[in-house]
């Protein structure tokens, strides 16, 4: 198939049963797939569920594109939950007069993510819809996994240490460098799935409480998350929170605070204080060399709130992300 | 980035401030009676309540806010003319991002778009230029706000306007000088004994233009970088004059602020522009020669002498809810006011100094609502 994708592309008729199978069947080739009923069916116990849609302006920006995102940051979800990613479920809604080649690498991209989970594509949609109902291309998915460790904001306890997974705010960086044609070498989206680190965490059977990926909103905004859900205090040490030269000095530029920029690849864990260090050293070992012990939670007479420590002496609130502050990237 | 992120660290190194904040206290202790330094520039109150610089000082060094936000001491009728303005047919207000959520007497420019009128923000005021080549059909106007540091764009946009005849582009001028309202301060009996001066307004006006005032009323005026380091510096020389009994502007920011400033940006600014005979400040008052105007020569792109109808006289004070007026003066903290963080917040901003991201309310609803 060359050329553009016409409305007739999501009509139900042949040019939509073409697209579907020369396209996306055979990227995402597997038995329930194959099977092309209305419906898939799967056999699971105690499961996962997330759900996301995904546009992104540029499609493809160093470091991903909008297909590595839909597949990484839904299963990144699921895998949050302490839960092994095993379906995915992809709704495509395409703009008019797409070039095909540019669906065809979102796709392809796709595929490659999906190896890094061994996750599967079970079912899907196509909807072509007129010149600018959209902008080039809509992505939903829905993962599903299997519980294999009850990770949740509810099991926080004071006392908990706070690790941060890797260096952050690199995902939003780069989408709005590349927005604004702000050319700073080195800086790509962290763009990633996660579940290669989480299960070497899961199978050592430490004694993680609650872990979530920190996209829109940044760090501040799971940390004001986690906060209000539990009434827990969280005191981070603003010089241990990793930050790598090119975000620093991209957020120097435009007065932008790392802090409350996306990333795709960072998580943060809130775990058993002594079980932190084992933490630390499986995340270095499997892809994550530049996370960090960086704060703790305490139980809190005034209001729940983040408090960030200077290595001066001082202290300040981290505020909940408000407001557009930046355009939407994910 | 590297040589950026090597200064970076110097005027934020740990070791820096601690050392800075030892030598303040040091010096602290030989003043006679306690000293209130009031920082003039937003820019300032945020740095200082970001890195918590008024938890390193002494009791007897207290910092106060000044009036440094262009945005928060811009008057109702001003901020009614741009709406006014934006709801004309066939027009195009732009303006800088912040102006667009600041109340006005009755709504503000971002409600006057959802209601259809055609408002967008820019990061740079030449990119007018640009949206009035594209419309040649409507008229666009700029809304130009800002201190010194702002208001050499303005010149240069009028410049290419000249250059390029773009006849529909208009400009709304809200710019705003900073030592006539330093000066009004002390004149007023303002709770200041000593100012830490803006850097950005001073990269462009020069540390000079704070001569008169130093000597004048015998207050000390440093002009500051925004790092912490540059801050605590300007804090520690306006200690030691004190402790001197001296009075004279220093420069603590010498690697962007020359003395005479940038001479071709006020080149610029003196060929398009003159002092108003007088200006309403919101919370303050009148502030005789404190703004600038479009010079006549220029009044066809003047949108006050254009489209004079569309732009309201000056009313009296607005009633107030809140304590901006005090909190401009230097005369009341934040959290002082009864509406700050209950009635009054980013959100619903009751008064200007909430809705900028510069004014001292909303760096204080900010860094400070609960510790």
């Amino acid at each position: 198939m060359r050329g553009t994708i016409q409305l007739a592309h999501g009509s139900g008729g042949l040019e939509n049963q073409q697209l579907i199978h020369e396209l996306f069947f055979s990227a995402f080739d597997n038995p329930v797939l194959a099977a092309c009923e209305d419906a898939a069916l799967i056999d699971m116990g105690k499961m996962a569920v997330s759900t996301d849609s995904f546009t992104v302006s540029p499609l493809f920006f160093a470091g991903g594109d909008v297909g590595k995102l839909a597949v990484a940051g839904t299963l990144n979800d699921v895998a949050m939950r302490g839960a092994r990613p095993q379906y995915l479920t992809a709704a495509f809604i395409i703009e008019e007069g797409l070039d095909m080649d540019i669906l065809r690498r979102v796709v392809a991209s796709m595929k490659a993510e999906l190896a890094a989970t061994g996750a599967r594509i079970i079912a899907g949609d196509t909807k072509v819809v007129p010149r600018g109902a959209v902008d080039e291309l809509m992505i939903n998915t829905t993962g599903f996994g299997t519980l294999v460790k009850d990770c949740h904001a509810g099991r926080i306890a004071a006392g908990d240490h706070v690790i941060i997974s890797g260096d952050i705010a690199r995902h939003g960086a780069c989408i709005f460098a590349a927005r604004e044609e702000i050319a700073i070498s080195g800086l790509t989206s962290d763009c990633c799935s996660l579940w290669p680190a989480i299960a070497p965490l899961l199978e050592a059977d430490l004694d993680i409480h609650a872990m979530r990926d920190a996209t829109r909103g940044g760090i501040s905004a799971v940390f004001n998350e986690w906060a209000q859900q539990t009434g827990l205090t969280f005191n981070l040490r603003q010089d241990d929170i990793p930050v790598s030269s090119e975000v620093r000095g991209f957020a120097e530029i435009l007065g932008i605070d790392p802090l409350i920029l996306a990333c795709e690849g960072v998580f943060i864990l809130a775990v058993a204080p002594e079980d932190s260090t084992a933490v630390l050293n499986l995340l270095h070992r499997h892809g994550h060399p530049r996370a960090a012990l960086v704060g703790v939670v305490e139980s809190s007479p005034e209001p729940a709130t983040v408090l960030l420590h200077s290595a001066y002496g001082t202290r300040r609130r981290l505020e909940y992300p408000s407001g557009e502050i930046l355009p939407r990237i994910c | 980035m590297q040589a950026a992120d090597t200064l970076l660290q110097l005027v934020r190194s740990n070791e820096g401030i601690r050392a800075f904040a030892e030598r303040i206290d040091a010096a602290a202790a030989q003043l006679r009676q306690p000293l209130r330094i009031m920082e003039v520039c937003g820019g300032h109150t945020h740095a200082i309540l970001h890195y918590g610089l008024d938890q390193l000082l002494p009791e007897s060094i207290r910092l106060v806010h000044g009036p440094g936000c262009p945005v928060c001491v811009l008057p109702q009728h001003r901020i009614d003319a741009a709406i006014h303005l934006a709801q004309r047919p066939d027009t195009i207000l732009v303006t800088l991002g912040d102006m667009i959520r600041v109340p006005g007497s009755s709504g503000s420019l971002q409600q006057a778009r959802a209601d259809g009128a055609d408002v967008r923000y820019l990061y740079s005021p030449l990119d007018s230029l640009a949206i009035a080549a594209d419309n040649p059909d409507k008229t666009v106007i700029y809304f130009a706000i800002g201190f010194e540091t702002t208001t050499p764009m303005t010149a240069l946009l009028l410049d290419q306007a000249q250059d390029r005849q773009l006849d529909n582009l208009l400009i709304h001028c809200n710019h705003v000088l900073v030592p006539q309202a330093m000066e009004l301060i002390l004149a007023e009996g303002g709770a200041v004994d000593a100012f830490i001066a803006p850097g950005h307004v001073s990269v462009m006006a020069g540390a000079e233009q704070y001569r008169r005032l130093a000597e004048t009323y015998g207050t000390p005026v440093v002009v500051a970088g925004f790092e912490p380091v540059d801050v605590l510096d300007a804090i520690l020389r306006i200690i030691q004059q004190k402790g001197n009994d001296i009075a004279e502007v220093d420069n603590a920011y010498s690697r962007f602020v020359k003395t005479a400033g940038n001479s071709k940006a006020r080149q610029l600014v003196a060929t398009y522009f003159e002092p108003h005979d007088d200006f309403l400040w919101r919370g303050i008052g009148r502030i005789p020669g404190s703004a600038l105007k479009l010079r006549r020569a220029f009044a066809s792109h003047d949108a006050e002498v254009q489209l004079a109808a569309c732009c309201p006289a000056p009313a009296a004070e607005e009633p107030g809810t809140c304590l901006c007026g005090s909190i401009l003066m230097g005369l009341a903290h934040p959290p002082e006011c009864p509406s700050f963080a209950t009635a009054c917040t980013p959100q619903h901003p009751l008064g200007s100094c909430m809705v900028s991201n510069e004014g001292a309310c909303a760096a204080y609803y900010k860094y400070r609502r609960h510790p």
